[in-house]
């Protein structure tokens, strides 16, 4: 039995019929097909999942689809405003901190949730702002530098990063198939 | 004339990377897909009775439930070393997490539902799943002896005993005044956690079968899937999308084969995701208990080394017999010693399988025999650096016999490195440095094929087979199309992961892939350089001669003409493309040990700082430095990339990763919330990763493969840095707050405090 939600995920007004007992991971992945927001740990401990909730980083994992009714939510792919990189992605892309590159959107979107909090964070602010994002390849000093790297340039340019709502479309139901990106 | 090998190029894939869109095998929709969910046992060792899956198939949506009796018979078995792994458990499960049944159904929820409804029956049966009990003389065999008939050792659980010797040891022993250095050492077993869990597709095909999989060694798989399926390879197509990290643990198949049959049962396709706590019991390291013995003259120069390890493997053999004997061979290390006996056993266990993991069985020899360097070190009276330099091998140095020479000057890394760390300066109280090396034989064996097409516009396509999971392959074949034919970076496109299309490679493994489908692009390359020499002594009507092509440049007396302007001139009103094909081959040496010499040595020396925190334990870095010997970093980002992840891989077995088991052999600690891996918070303060380029080795320009070398050395280095500050002598892995708080009691207990 699912339920019907109303959200925006990345600027665009959705309703989506959900399984109450759907993370909004699966919700995220399975509904909506955008498959770049990761799936790993489960339990809240990799932060691969992390996405951004009503300007708080959370990970998707650790909460159920029918709590994001209402919610605005950005992920990785909404980071990116038409072709135009968030200066992060562009960090990212100079410093070599992409390996595999599967932790990386949730790296992305944990970076860019401690820069809209603080624009211009110490090294410790981001080691700390993105501890709970494991990353295997452990490229952990050129993601550290992007976002330096990143702040430097950008941080506090943009107030507002993440326009909210512009349009609704009504789709979605559980088993949805969605044509490949 | 582009000119990008050596640069930091952005890496190829990267765009996708940083917007999402990077298509792992979890994110590729098939239509009509059913999904998997594994069925397994709460203990490790158990014979399989009876399997009711009348619940199970009652649950709406659930199309198949598969397990043993709907395989063929005799079950179908597999494995790379020997076949040795069932399609799925058959009889007894082997270790905790070996799957009984397979559930396929319409939606996940359907699947995982009905897998809790399959019920098995079973008799718990006593496992072996410590190196004591595997290797007791009434242990319980892990494997059935039928499966290895002529093996003397087949009533064992030894699977495998490797011998290395050179030298009279015997003798060598008898020296006067020698000073011996003796030791055992532990090393645990740890787990790969590649963040993207491992994830399986299977599809008919036409009259094949198509299977996606995060696989290093696409070839090897559709080799496998054809054996199994009775197929032509032909019919057998692997997708390989990039791997979401791999470090060993997707080289070989796992569940591949199930998903093929399960495929076949039902005539869709199926998709299998494995949890993390799934992936923790398909893959992980082997654990080593090494116990060596060094003899040194007392001016520090060695005389034999004596090394007898067991390794513990898992339930099947995978490929870690392999790593046993790759990692023992290498236990004299860098260093020319006249005499050496090296024994190394893979025992069998009712475990996870062991497999490839990062240093491919080195780097448990390594925390062993460097240990055992810098305890000898503080015998001897000797600065262990100066202990290092004086034994190293020097650059054309047969220091292993029969094997390729030293092919680098690696004191060049350790005196660098020793340097960086500011080595033999003061330190401040409660600090301590150490210093390690680590060297390994790189791919003994190896072929690489690739194709390039030069397009008519200029741009150019390269086909080549490596996996790409995280070093950046494609990168460095893209850098090497642009420079030799001229081309944009941006106007190459590299092909990989799909075995219908892109020509045989061995394998992604071995750190190889620069050198060996690097060579290769860069001979198809060539391949094209000579085929557009031709078309311009046609167009020019002169003799070949009087042409050179080289770096995207033909050059025709005094003019020097871009090769796409010739091309296109070439090529004329039809159009078309050049086609270059390039290879590799380093063919096996039978009556060689390991099957081959080895194509390069990674060769990496790390030096670190500590401070201990007498109170926890807690052992915290604040200056970390590796140098690796590199030949030519043909991407410096990536290098930097490869050598860091390395060494803080490192630290992770080093300080925190462990398995722990219960007394009935089940993993305690499957998961991310209970098995820790390095964060942005265990960094050390600053970390300086540099490198070393004589252009020495044997890939294009001059590389070496490099992207294991700084996982190598790590702990020892770091626990001679725990000694240097502390005093205390840790041999067991990791050094655990815990582990080291306790050292330092029993020392403080031995020294009372004057």
């Amino acid at each position: 039995m699912t339920t019907r939600i109303e959200l925006t995920v990345n600027g665009r007004g959705r309703s989506v019929d959900v399984e109450p007992h759907h993370t909004l991971l699966e919700m995220l992945r399975d509904d909506l097909a955008l498959t770049g927001t990761k799936e790993c740990c489960l339990v809240g401990e990799c932060g691969a999942c992390t996405v951004i909730v009503d300007g708080e980083s959370v990970d998707s994992c650790l909460m159920l689809g029918v709590e994001a009714d209402g919610a605005a939510i950005t992920t990785v792919e909404g980071l990116a405003s038409g072709d135009r990189l968030d200066p992060l992605q562009e960090a990212f892309l100079e410093t070599g901190a992409a390996q595999c590159g599967f932790c990386i959107p949730g790296q992305l979107v944990s970076a860019r949730a401690l820069l809209d909090d603080v624009p211009h964070p110490t090294r410790t602010q981001i080691e700390e702002g993105l501890a709970g994002n494991l990353c295997r390849c452990a490229g952990y000093e050129q993601i550290m530098e992007a976002v330096e790297l990143a702040a430097a340039r950008h941080g506090a340019a943009d107030p507002a990063p993440h326009p909210r709502a512009v349009t609704t479309d009504v789709a979605s139901t559980p088993d949805a198939k969605v044509a490949p990106q | 004339m582009s000119d990008v090998v050596g640069t930091r190029a952005p890496r190829v894939g990267g765009l996708d990377r940083v917007t999402g869109r990077q298509a792992y095998v979890a994110d590729i929709p098939l239509d009509d897909v059913l999904h998997v969910k594994l069925v397994t046992l709460p203990v490790a060792r158990a014979r399989i009775g009876a399997i009711d899956d009348a619940a199970a198939c009652a649950v709406p949506g659930v199309q198949l439930v598969m397990s043993a009796r709907d395989l063929p018979s005799p079950m179908p078995r597999f494995g790379p070393q020997r076949r040795d792994r069932p399609v799925i458990a058959t009889g007894e499960t082997k270790y905790h997490g070996d799957p009984v049944a397979a559930v396929a159904a319409e939606t996940k929820d359907a699947a995982e539902e009905a897998a809790a409804l399959v019920k098995v029956a079973y008799e718990e049966l006593p496992p072996a799943f410590t190196l004591e009990t595997a290797l007791a003389t009434d242990a319980p065999l892990v494997q059935d002896p039928s499966l290895r008939p002529d093996d003397p050792h087949a009533n064992t659980n030894v699977l495998h005993e490797h011998r290395h010797v050179w030298g009279d040891i015997e003798a060598a022993e008898r020296e006067p005044g020698l000073v011996v250095v003796e030791g055992s050492y532990q090393f645990p077993m740890v787990t790969q956690f590649a963040i993207e869990p491992h994830a399986f597709m299977a599809a008919p095909d036409g009259d094949g079968i198509a299977i996606w999989s995060a696989i290093q060694h696409p070839n090897w798989l559709q080799r496998v899937m054809a054996e199994l399926l009775k197929l032509p390879l032909s019919k057998v197509r692997v997708h390989a999308p990039d791997p979401g990290g791999a470090f060993g643990g997707k080289q070989h198949a796992k569940y591949e084969p199930l998903l093929a049959f399960m495929a076949l049962a039902t005539g869709r396709p199926v998709r299998l995701v494995l949890t993390l706590e799934e992936t923790f019991q398909a893959v992980r390291r082997g654990a080593a208990q090494v116990h060596v013995r060094t003899g040194f003259h007392p001016d520090g120069a060695l005389v034999f080394r004596d090394v007898e390890a067991n390794y513990q493997i898992g339930a099947y053999a995978d490929i870690a017999d392999r790593t046993v004997a790759k990692g023992s061979y290498t236990s004299m290390g860098p260093y020319v010693c006249p005499s050496a006996r090296i024994v190394a056993r893979s025992v069998l266990s009712h475990t996870v399988p062991s497999t490839a993991f990062r240093g491919f069985g080195n780097p448990q020899q390594i925390w062993a025999v460097e240990s055992n360097m810098n305890e000898a070190a503080r015998v001897l009276g000797i600065d262990p650096l100066e202990l290092r330099l004086k034994n190293l091998a020097k650059p054309g140095d047969a220091f292993i016999p029969g094997d390729t020479p030293a092919d680098g000057d690696w004191a060049v890394a350790v005196r660098r490195a020793a340097e960086m760390i500011d080595w033999g300066s003061p330190t401040q109280p409660g600090r301590g440095r150490g210093i390690a090396v680590g060297l390994k034989s790189g791919p003994t064996t190896g072929l690489s094929y690739s194709t390039v097409r030069l397009l008519v516009d200029g741009s150019v396509v390269v086909y080549a087979g490596t996996s790409d999971m995280g070093q950046g392959a494609r990168t460095i074949f893209a850098q090497i199309a642009a420079d030799e034919l001229g081309t944009p970076l941006e106007w190459v496109t590299v092909v990989s992961g799909d075995t219908a299309v892109v020509p045989y490679d061995q394998q992604t493994s071995a750190s190889r892939s620069s050198v060996f489908m690097g060579n290769a692009v860069l001979r198809a390359c060539r391949d094209i350089q000579a085929k557009v020499r031709a078309m311009a002594a046609d167009l020019e009507g002169i003799d070949e001669a009087g042409i050179t092509v080289e770096r995207g440049q033909v050059r025709i007396d005094e003019r020097t003409i871009p090769i796409a302007d010739v091309v296109k001139r070439g090529l004329g009103r039809l159009g078309g493309e050049i086609i270059g094909i390039g290879e590799m081959r380093k063919d096996a040496e039978p009556d060689h040990p390991l099957g081959g010499t080895a194509a390069f040595y990674e060769f990496n020396c790390t030096a670190v700082e500590v401070e201990v925190d007498r109170e926890t334990g807690d052992i915290s870095i604040p200056k970390y430095v590796t140098v690796s010997d590199v030949g030519k970093a043909l991407n410096p980002n990536q290098v930097r990339g490869q050598d860091e992840g390395a060494a803080v891989m490192g630290l992770g077995h080093t300080l925190m990763e462990h398995y722990i088991w219960d007394d009935a052999g089940r993993i305690r600690n499957l998961g991310a919330i209970d098995y820790r891996i390095p964060t942005s918070m265990d960094l050390p303060a600053d970390m300086d990763s540099d490198i070393v380029e004589n252009e020495d080795g044997p890939g294009p320009y001059g590389a070496k493969g490099m992207s294991e070398g700084a996982l190598l050395p790590v702990s020892p280095a770091v626990a001679a840095a725990v000694t240097d500050a502390t005093g205390a002598v840790i041999r067991d892995l990791p050094m655990s707050p815990e582990r080291v708080w306790q050292a330092l009691q029993e020392l403080d207990s031995a020294e009372p405090a004057s």
